[in-house]
């Protein structure tokens, strides 16, 4: 009864629609944008104070050991360090929004244009992964709930499990052991054979697309075959999470009472999964697949190291044992924007999956 | 009355348990005509897991046995996978509670509408939405076309129910199992609704099962009525006859239905029911 009461609402009238949707519109973005920001800043923070708390003289690292008091002075005053704290600051801050990073100490290049050369790299193998281990993920997680307790599921658990346990590294040697080593299917470390690297043009400095506008089709299948192992690899780690994650939220719907109303009308399983279970469950899938391609950029310093792919996780391990600061942070600010974008990204995408649904 | 649509004989449904199977619907026969039969009973007396089985909708873990399942002549003990999508939908069709639930929030109206039609049928994507329109028009919605194209979260509780009642009828089935059709809407809409289904069971020549909780409510749309209590029919007499019905526990029912005269009164509660409804 008190329930009858409380949803009395005029029948044929519609009273849920929020009347202002073009000013609540403005709300959600703004409040999006702040957020943003407010990541950047907070690791713009961080990296600057590293710098700051670090026993790495920048300016001594600049002119080096023997260089005389006047020449480090100089330095000192050309960085900037003689100036208070919030102003260096505001100085590091104007430096790296025009994308100015000072220069690699190890490459003497500015850290801008080796970002610039390293991070397609990551990018191309992190997405080739995430685009394999989605594909196999969301397959295996589907199987697995269309036909629970059976021998797909069954293989689908072992995968999953398999793929959280393993560490990345240890399977990546175990792989380069097996396929590099002993079979020789796989070509050695790196993205392109010695032969094509000084005879392929790097534009957009992805390989695969590099290689293709070459019109070398040797060249296209050599970084093809470079890229498989390590991407393969990653995927694993992916489609652990991505798979369990699809079958739980495919069970926990194909409970819902609209699940029973399709069936009703004579839909069969796989309808009801494809056709009206999926896309309930999209916001909640694409969640985890950003997740999963924010945590294979950054595990790429892992992966990167084992298969000697010349990305930003290794340049930035490389950077990290010799004490570059510049790259160090330069890099670090790059792959943290990357991860705050996405994840920011990936919230805009999920809620016009559901502002379109509540039309 | 006359020849039965379903016949269901001996119906018992158990899920398994640690102390062996439990049986919680215990050996129920029924039959429906054209016409309106209802199914009453407190809460868990097995009503909603009746009109699942004869919909072949229980969850798996359950068990069914029947000495005999009859619908237009086809053996529903025998149907496999195939047999049961290609009945539910054009033979039979289920209307939950709450439109809330039981609508799908991410399909437009309109497609859960024609669903039936083109799983069923060859009629073309504008001969279904025509199809879709006139019975969005027939279920009492106003502006059909605007209620096509929404989702069912624009649509309030009535408005749902109507939208779910089009979509279970569209492909003119022979019978349908409303349970609890109008338990999530308010007093007004109620009457509207059970009215509405009502009409449309008589045009259509259908059999319709209506589940309820509310035997005064029920009696009034119902031409015969099934009492059930814990797993078991305990009574079964025309609608009319109600008011002179023979068990304690029917008479309890009847008198069990909150209103404003029992407002702040406690309502009636049966000895050894085990269960307070
Ligand atoms: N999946 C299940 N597993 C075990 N027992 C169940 C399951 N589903 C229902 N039951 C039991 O079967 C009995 C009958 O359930 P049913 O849903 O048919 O009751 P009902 O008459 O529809 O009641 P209500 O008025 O509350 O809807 C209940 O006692 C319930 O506990
Ligand atoms: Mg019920």
């Amino acid at each position: 009864m008190q329930k009858a009461v409380l949803r009395s609402l005029p029948e044929p009238h519609n009273s849920r629609q929020p009347r202002w949707r073009e000013l609540s519109l403005l709300g959600p973005l703004s409040k999006w944008l702040m957020s943003f920001a407010m990541t950047l800043l907070g690791l713009a923070l961080v990296t600057f104070a590293m710098t700051r708390l670090s026993p790495i003289d920048p300016a001594l690292q600049m002119v080096g050991d023997h260089a005389s008091q006047s020449t480090y002075q100089a330095a000192r005053l050309e960085l900037g360090l003689d100036q208070p704290l919030p102003v260096q600051f505001l100085r590091y801050l104007q430096q790296a929004v025009s994308g100015n990073f000072g220069q690699s100490i190890s490459t003497g290049q500015p850290v801008a244009s080796d970002i610039a050369r390293t991070f397609p790299a990551t990018l191309e193998l992190a997405t080739a992964a995430i685009i394999i281990g989605s594909l196999i993920g969301l397959t295996l997680g589907i199987a697995a709930a269309m036909r629970q307790g059976g021998l797909i599921d069954a293989i689908a658990r072992f995968v999953s499990l398999f793929g959280y346990s393993v560490p990345i590294f240890w399977l990546g040697l175990l792989m380069l052991l097996l396929f590099y080593a002993r079979l020789h299917w796989a070509p050695g470390p790196g993205r392109l054979d010695v032969m094509f690297q000084y005879t392929v043009k790097p534009v957009t400095g992805f390989a695969l697309i590099d290689t293709w506008m070459s019109g070398k089709a040797g060249a296209f299948r050599d970084a093809l075959a470079h890229l498989a192992l390590p991407a393969i690899v990653l995927a694993f780690h992916a489609l652990a999470g991505i798979s369990r994650l699809t079958r739980a939220s495919i069970l926990s719907e194909l409970g819902q009472e609209y699940v029973l109303t399709a069936r009703a009308k004579g839909a069969s399983l796989s309808r009801v999964v494809f056709v009206h279970i999926l896309p309930n469950i999209a916001g909640t899938l694409l969640t985890v697949i950003a997740l999963a391609y924010a945590s294979l950029l950054e595990g790429a310093v892992l992966t990167e190291t084992v298969f000697a792919w010349p990305g930003i996780g290794r340049y930035l391990t490389t950077a990290m044992f010799s004490g570059d600061m510049p790259a160090i942070l330069g890099a670090t600010l790059v792959v943290g924007s990357c991860f705050v974008l996405l994840n920011a990204l990936t919230d805009v995408a999920v809620a016009r999956i559901h502002k379109g649904q509540a039309r | 009355m006359t020849d039965a649509l379903l016949t269901v004989e001996d119906l018992t449904i158990s899920f398994p348990s640690d102390n062996g199977p439990v049986p919680v619907v215990k050996s129920i026969s029924l039959t429906v005509a054209r016409e309106i039969v209802a199914v009453v009973g407190e809460s868990g007396s097995g009503k909603s897991l009746t009109g699942r089985a004869i919909m072949g909708l229980l969850p798996c873990r359950a068990h069914v046995r029947a000495s005999r399942m009859l619908f237009e002549g086809i053996d529903l003990q025998t149907l496999g996978p195939a047999g049961w999508n290609g009945l539910r939908g054009s033979g039979m069709g289920l209307i939950l509670q709450d439109p809330k639930f039981s609508l799908n929030p991410a399909h437009r109206v309109g497609r859960q509408v024609e669903e039936a039609l083109l799983l069923h049928t060859k009629l073309s994507a504008r001969e279904r939405k025509q199809r879709a329109l006139d019975m969005l028009a027939r279920v009492g919605l106003p502006d059909p076309e605007r209620v096509y194209a929404s989702y069912p979260a624009a649509l309030s509780g009535g408005m749902g129910q109507r939208v779910m009642i089009a979509a279970m009828l569209i492909n003119r089935p022979m019978l349908i199992i409303a349970d609890e059709p109008t338990s999530a809407l308010d007093r007004g809409l109620q009457d509207q609704v059970l009215t509405l289904l009502r009409s449309l069971t008589e045009e259509f020549g259908m059999g319709l099962l209506l589940i309820s909780h509310d035997l005064q409510q029920v009696s009034r749309y119902a031409d015969r009525v099934i009492v059930m209590r814990q797993g078991e029919i305990v009574e079964r007499l025309p609608a009319s006859e109600l008011a002179q019905a023979q068990t304690a526990y029917t008479r309890g029912l009847w008198a069990a239905r909150p209103s404003f005269a029992t407002y702040g009164t406690r309502l009636p509660v049966f000895e050894d029911s085990g269960r307070p409804s």
